[in-house]
């Protein structure tokens, strides 16, 4: 015998349904899915807290370590402006203006060449063995341990670096915030220029065909269209790239000079030697002798994580804006 | 076919070596110096009675570990400061052991000046104090009789990390000159009053070869293997001593208190070169700690007693100066009073 078959409607379709079906309570599915899916979601949640968890674990023992420099030094450690382990006297900021000094000199120099390369190989130049060839390149910067980079710089660029000095009449170090900022500036452009490239690349079609129905140029397209459609995905690589510029260590500390004395010109601010938050606590964290100067150390550690905080925050603040407008 | 047969073999070849390594787990763990590690090596893989596992992390990671009793011994290119000494239990827990001596030597680059640049440790630090600005100034001139010393500024370079160098060759600039040790100190990374800082000796090798004008300091045994020029240093018999391994070990060939824990800078020997130092094997004095066998005792206690005799053949061919007669002496009686369970290893 042939049962018929008996469509009913499931919210948006027919469903062939056997007449010794069991009526599953939620949904159309079997237990078997309803397990995997309540676990999968369980599972992500974990993560996500795990993940939070990690983070404010870091900050937590961030402060526990760093108490005795706290309660030692106060509030003056932010602008103390000396850094002496002998007599404990411990100022973060020579380092603080170096690290902030390096990473947006870095970002200034590196937003048009990876804005640039973002849209040839977003818009002009999406496809066949060139484009690829250009995007690995890219890729592959970042993948170049720092140390070469800082080998490639001490090696290659300080000698360029320091001619250029001798013509401007500057004390002729070679090394020093600017140098280092070069450096920094080529090491994080893949960062904003790979997202970029993914993003341009996603602008629905009919958005430009549109402009270019209308007579817009490319120029105009990549103005009007494109440029306002990715302007808060671009902003978010800057910042990703700013976030990797804070942060970095091994080639900057090749690079900067590494000397807690504050500069007093302009020209020296700039071309002068100096050092970073990460550089200070790379060099001497191995060495560090007594329990004072190791917690100024990981005070360090920690005015690094709360600015990195803080310049994330103005960032995401920055993209909301410029989305709802 | 071939590939797969080839990529088993390779496995397999792994697998075994992984054994064989646990297998053949170290007798002996030590940690500490980088400075000392390359006479280290050469000296452990000629020694037969056991076999030594020496990681090079640095003279404050080595403490730390021996510290947290995870080594059976650690080196130190500075003796035990006060807080490291009561966190390990007191001055009469750890023994100092000195191994061999180094030498830190003043490198320099200045056009037409090809070697033998005469430097006194007063001006030396003048120098690092940013005083002395010049390489044609007064202070230079005096030291160097008919050198034509040109008018270029003088680029200090320092080490940037936290390092033993660092430490020897303050601790001679605070000796030697007043207006140093009220300002600066002594120190592995101190507070640099002048020039730049270069990461590790390749840094400061670095910066010093690319900077006309520059100044810097090294290990002697770095200079050497790069050929680097280095300066004659005025003792305080007021000779200019040209550092060699010879010069170095008569550095240390004076009067060495009972718990070797001196500093040999700026010696009194009328022929050492000046700064020069010790580094130190460290241990506990007491050997019965954390379920440590006596054999183990035994064996930490003999390898530093044949590094202190046989060992010392393999310095000079790495740069690293022999102990002095003095230091061996002090060296034995030191390794004489380690104990297990109250009675004397040796």
């Amino acid at each position: 015998m042939i049962t018929s078959p008996v469509f009913t409607w499931a919210g948006n379709c027919f469903v062939n349904k056997p007449p010794n079906f069991v009526e599953n309570k939620r949904l159309e599915l079997s237990n078997g899915q309803l397990k995997w899916e309540t676990m999968f979601k369980l599972l992500l949640k974990v993560m996500s807290v795990l993940l939070v968890l990690i983070i404010v674990g870091v900050l937590i023992t961030l402060i526990i370590e760093s108490w005795p420099s706290i309660t030692s030094q106060g509030i003056k450690y932010i602008w103390g402006k000396v850094w002496d382990p002998v007599q404990n006297i411990y100022g973060a900021y020579p380092f603080l203006v170096g690290t902030l000094l390096t990473s947006f000199t870095a970002l200034i120099i590196s937003i048009p060449f990876s804005y640039a390369i973002a849209i040839y190989l977003g818009e002009y130049n999406p496809k066949g063995w060139l484009s690829d060839l250009l995007k690995n390149t890219i890729e592959l910067i970042a993948a170049v341990p720092s140390i070469i980079y800082g080998f490639w710089g001490l090696f290659v660029l300080v000698p360029l670096v320091r001619t250029l000095e001798m013509k401007l009449d500057i004390l002729p170090y070679g090394v020093g915030v600017f140098t280092a900022s070069i450096v920094l500036a080529v090491m994080i452009i893949p960062y904003g220029a790979s997202l970029g490239i993914t993003l341009i690349r996603m602008v629905p079609s009919p958005l430009k065909e549109g402009a270019y129905a209308l007579g817009a140029t490319r120029w105009e397209v990549i103005r009007n269209v494109i440029m306002p459609y990715t302007r808060s995905g671009l902003f978010a690589g800057v910042l990703l790239s700013l976030g990797r510029a804070l942060g970095e260590t091994m080639a900057v500390t090749m690079l900067i000079g590494n000397t807690t004395a504050v500069a007093d010109t302009f020209k020296n601010v700039f071309f002068g030697p100096g050092n970073t938050m990460a550089s200070v606590i790379a060099n001497e964290f191995a060495e560090a002798d007594h329990t004072l100067y190791l917690s100024a150390l990981i005070e360090l550690g920690l005015v690094l994580f709360v600015v990195t905080v803080i310049i994330n925050m103005i960032g995401k603040r920055i993209i909301t804006r410029v989305t709802k407008s | 076919m071939n590939l797969t047969k080839s990529l088993k073999l390779a496995v397999v070849a792994l697998a075994t070596s992984g054994l064989a390594l646990s297998a053949s787990a170290q007798d002996l763990k030590g940690a500490g110096s980088s400075f000392v590690n390359p006479l280290f090596q050469k000296m452990f893989s000629q020694y037969t009675p056991a076999k030594v596992d020496y990681q090079s992390i640095g003279s404050g990671g080595g403490i730390a570990q021996l510290t947290a009793k995870t080594v059976d011994f650690g080196d130190s290119d500075a003796p035990l400061n006060d807080e490291q000494t009561t966190k390990m239990g007191g001055p009469a827990a750890v023994l100092h052991i000195p191994m061999t001596s180094g030498a830190v030597v003043v490198t320099y680059n200045v056009p037409g000046v090809a070697g033998g640049l005469k430097l006194s440790g007063k001006d030396l630090a003048d120098i690092y104090l940013g005083k002395v600005k010049t390489w044609n100034s007064p202070e230079v001139k005096d030291s160097n009789p008919g050198v034509n010393l040109p008018n270029l500024p003088i680029v200090v370079i320092h080490r940037s990390d936290g390092s033993g160098t660092s430490f020897i060759f303050t601790d001679y600039l605070t000796k030697v000159n007043p207006d140093w040790a009220t300002k600066v100190g002594k120190a592995s990374a101190p507070n640099w009053p002048a020039g730049l800082g270069g990461k590790g000796s390749e840094g400061v090798a670095g910066l010093v070869k690319q900077t006309p004008g520059a100044i810097g300091y090294v290990e002697l045994a770095y200079a050497i293997q790069n050929k680097m020029p280095y300066a004659s240093i005025q003792n305080k018999g007021g000779k200019f001593i040209v550092p060699t391994i010879a010069a170095t070990t008569l550095a240390s060939n004076v009067t060495i208190p009972a718990d070797t824990k001196v500093s040999v800078t700026n010696t009194d020997n009328a022929a050492g070169y000046p700064i020069a130092s010790f580094t130190w094997a460290l241990i506990y004095k007491e050997q019965n700690y954390n379920g440590r066998t006596k054999d183990q005792a035994t064996k930490l206690v003999k390898l530093l007693w044949w590094n202190i005799h046989e060992g010392q053949k393999f310095c000079e061919a790495l740069n690293y100066a022999p102990l002095s007669k003095s230091a061996v002496k002090a060296a034995e009686a030191v390794l004489k009073s380690a104990t297990y369970g109250g009675k004397a290893i040796l």
